[in-house]
This record gives structure tokens, C-alpha cells and sequence, in this order.
């Protein structure tokens, strides 16, 4: 059960094709997974950036940020993860809106993937924007040109595309007089809260895909949940994905950060 | 040797021995040793065999409690745990976790006087249930020949698996679809390690496994199959829906998004199922507060509070609305608690939760409750003290005041009908309105007891049985071949 069939390294971020048919064969748009690597590992919710019915295989692209994720990263061709458990939360709403921008930064480069597909199919005009620091931070594009009428670039150094974030780039679009009908963004905390604020003024309706912690992902625990529009929301069930115009950054960030100190003792107990 | 009533009315009741407070309260070992044979035999001449046994119908699951009690009395253990096992089908979970107080044991006639003298029915069943275990003595019971009917069960918590043992005994095929990477619900995420060992739960799920039952770890209903796929796509028959506790409730007062804020739920659920109290052997991590607040009086609150302390905490209080009579926990909890050092803040209710600038809860207002008039439930209603509020410490607040219907099944069943709150509703024996769907337990009733739930797997099964047996009978007499082979 779910054997590693396929792996490799883009910088921090790792590439893990898994066996998981019963999961390829039900998976839509936006839902996401949790993962053990072992018996002794925390459950880890993460995107799935694409998957095959035919080869029964998903793809995770998972970002290496603590112990739990060392050890996946640590893992090879032919291991088997200890449980993947999915599809989890409410898949993306796919529907005509006329052009849509699809932000990714970190593991959300790969992540917008089978919305920006979906999107493509369901006759919308795709726009990706995809940010990192360096040029060669970058993946998956060779799929994300094939679904996309535009895949523009920003990275830090302004070593691809404009120096810079993906709202930077969309600024430019904005102010050429492009009009956006929908944009989902798919990063870290900061990012999708910097994207949200960039549309804001235009009233772009703006989806972002959260990346709260989680436990169980069945909505039994709370751990996942985060304010939307003066609402308590959980992540798990009720989301990912959420009006970034209503969402409550700071509380978000704020709980995000709570086992910070943890992590740490845990990381520097691991014997490299 | 026959004794006489009054012999054994003169035999006191026999407490099972325990870890030492200052000893238990740093670690996750049992609490309760249990019982020696000597102890158990002599426990069980207690019980007068009056001829009403009031215990049988205190007894969710009726287990012919008189007559296991007579087999220890005889020294004949294994067959004791046989006999309660044609009734329920997890003594040594519910000799634990029952709340004995109020079932079998509330109604002994030797309890009448004072109920810490009824028979202790409880501790006599974990006996003889662990007994047969640790000696493997465990006989794999007769199966009926496979009748070609195909039952899903989604959850493996008690009424789950209640489901899944009588009728694989039946002859059903039994397959659990369980969202988690372990089996037994409530019993491995939930209760903790010091009240519920691991292994027990575990070898009554290779007990299952034993008699065929398949189990699907990871596969959470609703979102990887929905019911109707798994009728018409994986061709089973009858589908029992068990999945138990829904989303948890947090109390709406400023401050309860801080972090330190944590519902019991993911507190227990971190430290049981993923064992952080081994951290960082394993890799997820808890948040171990210098002061605990808990708010709640039932199990998951004692719960929530022991495990506390046991991970280092230096003062853990329970904040409860009601009066210490008036708490849902179990009898034994409260006990427990209290020789653990745990400060109970009863008719008090939290209205602020502070916190500092970093987010973190640094502190609780409470309010001062009175007992007022009875009210629906007959328990006398708390009513607020005006003016009267107290405040104290605490860096921790672990919220255990219920949850609400957990909607991943039901909102992907429209055709099943469910009640205001969202709750599965059902006839007398677990029936749905929808064909051939059964539910039971916590997402039918909301939050109940490990007993009740299994009380309602086992009307289903019957249910299901009847059925099925029914549908197969129908198709007999239309001349159609038996049984259809599913795929």
C-alpha cells in the first residue's frame, strides 16, 4: 500500500508519486491528503498537484519544513508511506468564469495544477502566475503551460520573469486593463494574505487555499480552525479553500506559529 | 461449599487495587492493577442470585450478569467471559469504561443502601474478559456458513465493531472502512492509555480480523465513497453507519481563538491516537501547559484533566457549571481526579478567556453559577450569580463541553433524513429511512456512552439480519437464484 513509485528533489520541495488508486480514482480539484511517512510520524495535510487513474497514482509535492516532513523526504523509490488518507476537503468549484488567475508559490506551484486543468476544461481563459526565489525553484511547469493561455514568473532575484511576487505581476495585468473574473492563490500564509489584499481594491472574487494545521481532517478536532468573516470555520471540512477577502490573517498566522517551539526540539533531537 | 445469604451479605466489597496518586500521575501505565483470581471469587460470592437480577435489565446490552458472576464464584473464568460474550462482544472495554454506577451496579440490591457495596459487576467483567486473554484462552467462535450478503461498516468504534462481530457471526462479509490509521474510534483516539489500554482494543480487533472481518484503515466515507457508491459501485448490500463523534464546540467568549485554547478533542487525540505524550519518539507534538484550565464535567473532561497532569502539568482545574452530583463523568473518574490532585471549580462558568500580545491564554474570568429550579432533564438548572466572578491563571484551556454532528456522511447522503442538530435519525433498531441504511451510535444520539452505542450496533445487526434474510427469502420464492454474486 501506497509504495513510493516516484521520486525527486526541487530545492526543499520533493516530488512523491504514490500508489494510491482508491484515491486517484476519487480525487477532485482542490482536495488534498494527509500523509505519514511512518508509525511515528505526524499526519501531514498536503495538495495533491495531479494524479492518474490509469496508473493509479497521485502526486504530492511536499515541502521539507520540519521532522515529519525530514523523514519523508528521506524516504525512496519503492518504500511505502505508512497511511495516506484522502481525499479530504471541499473540492474547488469549477465553472465557467471567464478568465481566471490562478497564484502559486512553494508547494501551491504545483497545487493550482488541477484547478488551473479543470478551469482550462470548463472553458475559462488561465492565467497561472507562479512565484519563488530563484529561476531554478521552479517545477511542474511543463503541465502548467499545457493548461494555461499565460504562465507568467516572479522571482526574487529577478532571475525569471518580473523581480518580485505574484502580486506584483498581477498588478501589471491589472493596471494593462486586464480584467480578472476569479483568482485562487495556493503558498504560504503570507503569500495568499498579500494576494488577497492585491485584488481587494478590485473586488476580484479571490479563493485561497489554507494550510492550517490539522490532525484528523474529519472536522472532530478544531485543530484546523481560523475565523472567515467573523465565522469559526474548520479547514479540514469546511475548507481549504475560503473567501481571502473574509479571512482572519492574523489569528490564522497566530495559531500557525503555536508549536514552533516543539518542532525545534524535535528537529535538533533527530540524529542526522 | 454453598454459602448462605447472610454469608456472603457480610463479605465487603472488594476494591481493586491501584496505582498509588503521586506514582499514576506521571505516567500512562493502568490505573487499577485488577482483580487477583482470590479476589474475584470472592467478590463474586457477594451476589445473592436474588431472583428479580435488577443488574440484567440495568444493562444497556442485558449481559446475564447473575449467571457469569456464578461461573467466577465456581472458578470457571474463561467460561464466565464466554457467557457475557454471547451479549457483548467487548467485556474488557466496557468492565473498564462503563459507568457501572448508574447501569448494573446502580441498581444491585445490595447496593441499596449505600451503592459502594453493589457487587462490583464492572471489575468482575474486566476480570474474566482479561483473563481470557492474557492466557489465550480466547476461543474463535462458531461461523455460519457465508450467506453471500455484503455489510460495509463505516467507523470501527464500539458500535462498529459490535456490528461487525455478530455478523460475521451470521455469516455475513463484513468490511470496516475506518478514517483513521488505527482501529477502535473513541477507544484509541479518546480514552486514554491510563483508563483504556491500547492492546486490549487492539486484540479485539485482531479478534475480528481472526473471523474475517476486513478492515480499510485511511478511508474516510463521504469523501473517498459516498453511500450510494458503495451500494452500486462496490456491490455490498447493507451499509451501518458508526462514525461517531461529530465537531467540537467552543465556548463563544472573547479569547477562545488564543492559542493555549485547544478543544479536548484534539488535546486527547494528540496525546492517545498519535502518542505525543512519547515525544518526540513520536513526531507530534502537544502543548503542555504550566496551568490547566478544563472546562466540562463528563469523561472527556477527566480525561482531558489526568492526561494534563501526567504530562507535567502543575495545577489542572476543572471549571463546571452544575454541582459535583449533577456531573456526567463516571463515578470512578471523579474519584480519580480528585486523588490526582485535580481542583474542581463546580457552579463557576468561564466568560473571558486573556490572553497576552504574543496570542498566547495567559489567564479565565469565571462567573459564580447557584442550582435554581429543575429543568426539561430534571436536573436542577444553574442559574449566574449577578456580580459574582472570580479570576485565575491558567496558559491552557482545553475546551470539553460537547460537540455538534459530524456532516461528512450525511451531507453527501441527501436522501437520509437527519434531525434539526444533524443527527442521523432512526427507528427503534438503527433503521434509516433509506433502504438498507443503518446508523447508530454518537451520530445518532450526540455524545453518549461506549455502551449505548454498542447496545445499538447490535439492534442493527439484527436489524440488517432480519432484512436481508427477508429480501433473500423474497427472492427464493420469485424463483431467482439465491444469492447474487456482488461485483
Amino acid at each position: 500500500m501506497f509504495e513510493l513509485i516516484e521520486k525527486s528533489e526541487i530545492f526543499n520541495v520533493h516530488k512523491m508519486v504514490i500508489k494510491a488508486p482508491e484515491i486517484a480514482s476519487s480525487i477532485k480539484p482542490g482536495q488534498f491528503v494527509i500523509i505519514m511517512g511512518n508509525e511515528y510520524s505526524e499526519r501531514i495535510p498536503i495538495t495533491v498537484s495531479d494524479w492518474n487513474t490509469d496508473t493509479g497514482t497521485i502526486t504530492l509535492y511536499v515541502l521539507e519544513l520540519g521532522i515529519s516532513t525530514l523523514e519523508l523526504a528521506r524516504m525512496k523509490v519503492g518504500d511505502s508511506l505508512y497511511a495516506v488518507t484522502g481525499p479530504l476537503g471541499v473540492p474547488s468549484e469549477i465553472k465557467n468564469y471567464g478568465t481566471v488567475v490562478l497564484g502559486g508559490g512553494c508547494y501551491g506551484i504545483g497545487g493550482i495544477y488541477p484547478i488551473a486543468k479543470a478551469c482550462k476544461e470548463a472553458g475559462n481563459k488561465i492565467i497561472s502566475i507562479i512565484e519563488a526565489r530563484y529561476s531554478s525553484m521552479f517545477y511542474h511547469e511543463k503541465e502548467l503551460h499545457a493548461v494555461s493561455d499565460q504562465v507568467l514568473y516572479a522571482t526574487s532575484d529577478g532571475s525569471k520573469g518580473k523581480k518580485g511576487k505574484v502580486e506584483d505581476v498581477m498588478g501589471e495585468l491589472l493596471e494593462a486593463g486586464v480584467k480578472i473574473d476569479q483568482a485562487f492563490f495556493m503558498g504560504c500564509t503570507q503569500m495568499l494574505e498579500r494576494c488577497s489584499e492585491a485584488t481587494r481594491p478590485y473586488a476580484i472574487p479571490t479563493k485561497v487555499a489554507l494550510n492550517s494545521i490539522m490532525l484528523d481532517g474529519t472536522g472532530m478536532c478544531g485543530a484546523c480552525r481560523v475565523s472567515v468573516g467573523g465565522e469559526t470555520k474548520f479547514a479540514c471540512v469546511d475548507g481549504p479553500e475560503f473567501d481571502g477577502h473574509k479571512v482572519d490573517w492574523k489569528g490564522l498566522n497566530q495559531r500557525k506559529s503555536a508549536y514552533t517551539e516543539q518542532e525545534t526540539i524535535v528537529y535538533q533531537s533527530y540524529s542526522h | 461449599m454453598e454459602l448462605t445469604a447472610k454469608e456472603r451479605m457480610a463479605i465487603e466489597r472488594h476494591g481493586m487495587a491501584e496505582q498509588p496518586p503521586d506514582l499514576r500521575n506521571r505516567n500512562f501505565e493502568e490505573v487499577p492493577y485488577g482483580y487477583t483470581p482470590e479476589e474475584a471469587v470472592a467478590e463474586a460470592q457477594r451476589c445473592l442470585s436474588c431472583k428479580k437480577m435488577p443488574c440484567i435489565s440495568g444493562c444497556p446490552v442485558e449481559v446475564p450478569i447473575p449467571e457469569f458472576i456464578a461461573l467466577v464464584a465456581e472458578k470457571k473464568f474463561a467460561e464466565a467471559a464466554r457467557l457475557i460474550k454471547t451479549k457483548n462482544v467487548l467485556p474488557a472495554v466496557c468492565g473498564r469504561v462503563c459507568p457501572q454506577e448508574t447501569q448494573c451496579e446502580g441498581v444491585c440490591i445490595r447496593g441499596k443502601k449505600d451503592i459502594r457495596q453493589a457487587v462490583a459487576i464492572g471489575n468482575l467483567e474486566r476480570f474474566v474478559a482479561d483473563y481470557e486473554r492474557e492466557n489465550n484462552l480466547m476461543e474463535v467462535p462458531r461461523i455460519k456458513d457465508k450467506n453471500g450478503f455484503k455489510v460495509a461498516v463505516i467507523g470501527s468504534g464500539p458500535s462498529g465493531l459490535t456490528v461487525a462481530g455478530d455478523l460475521i457471526k451470521l455469516g455475513y462479509e463484513v468490511t470496516i472502512y475506518e478514517a483513521f490509521h488505527r482501529g477502535g474510534g473513541v477507544l484509541v483516539y479518546g480514552i486514554p492509555e491510563f483508563r483504556m489500554p491500547k492492546k486490549i482494543v487492539e486484540a479485539e480487533i485482531k479478534a475480528l480480523e481472526d473471523l474475517g472481518v476486513k478492515i480499510f484503515y485511511n478511508s474516510v466515507i463521504g469523501r473517498l465513497y459516498k453511500v450510494d457508491y458503495l451500494f452500486n459501485i462496490m456491490g455490498f448490500n447493507a451499509v451501518y453507519i458508526g462514525v461517531g463523534a461529530g465537531l467540537p464546540i467552543f465556548l463563544d467568549i472573547p479569547g477562545k481563538n488564543l492559542n493555549g485554547v485547544f478543544s479536548a478533542n484534539e488535546y486527547l487525540t494528540r496525546s492517545n491516537l498519535m502518542k505525543s505524550y512519547l515525544f518526540p519518539k513520536y513526531r507530534t507534538p502537544m502543548i503542555v501547559g504550566k496551568k490547566v484550565a478544563v472546562l466540562g464535567g463528563g469523561n472527556v473532561a477527566m480525561d482531558s484533566a489526568r492526561t494534563a497532569i501526567r504530562l507535567g502539568a502543575e495545577k489542572v482545574t476543572i471549571v463546571y457549571r452544575r454541582a459535583r452530583e449533577q456531573m456526567p463523568a463516571r463515578a470512578a473518574e471523579v474519584h480519580h481526579a480528585e486523588e490526582e490532585k485535580i481542583d474542581f471549580r463546580l457552579l463557576s462558568s468561564p466568560v473571558e478567556i486573556y490572553g497576552n500580545e504574543e496570542g498566547w491564554a495567559t489567564g479565565m474570568k469565571c462567573q459564580r453559577y447557584e442550582l435554581g429550579e429543575p429543568d426539561e432533564s430534571g436536573r436542577q438548572r444553574p442559574v449566574p450569580i449577578k456580580d459574582s466572578f472570580f479570576e485565575f491563571e491558567c496558559d491552557q484551556v482545553l475546551v470539553s463541553i460537547g460537540g455538534q454532528a459530524n456532516p461528512l456522511i450525511t451531507s453527501t447522503t441527501p436522501d437520509m433524513k437527519v434531525n434539526k442538530w444533524g443527527y442521523i435519525e432512526v427507528d427503534d433498531w438503527g433503521r434509516t429511512n433509506k433502504e438498507y441504511v443503518y446508523a447508530g451510535g454518537d451520530i445518532v444520539t450526540g455524545a453518549a456512552t461506549v455502551i449505548s452505542a454498542m447496545g445499538a450496533g447490535r439492534r442493527a445487526a439484527k436489524a440488517i439480519h432480519e432484512d436481508l434474510m427477508k429480501e433473500s427469502d423474497e427472492t427464493i420464492s420469485a424463483g431467482v437464484p439465491k444469492v447474487e454474486s456482488a461485483s
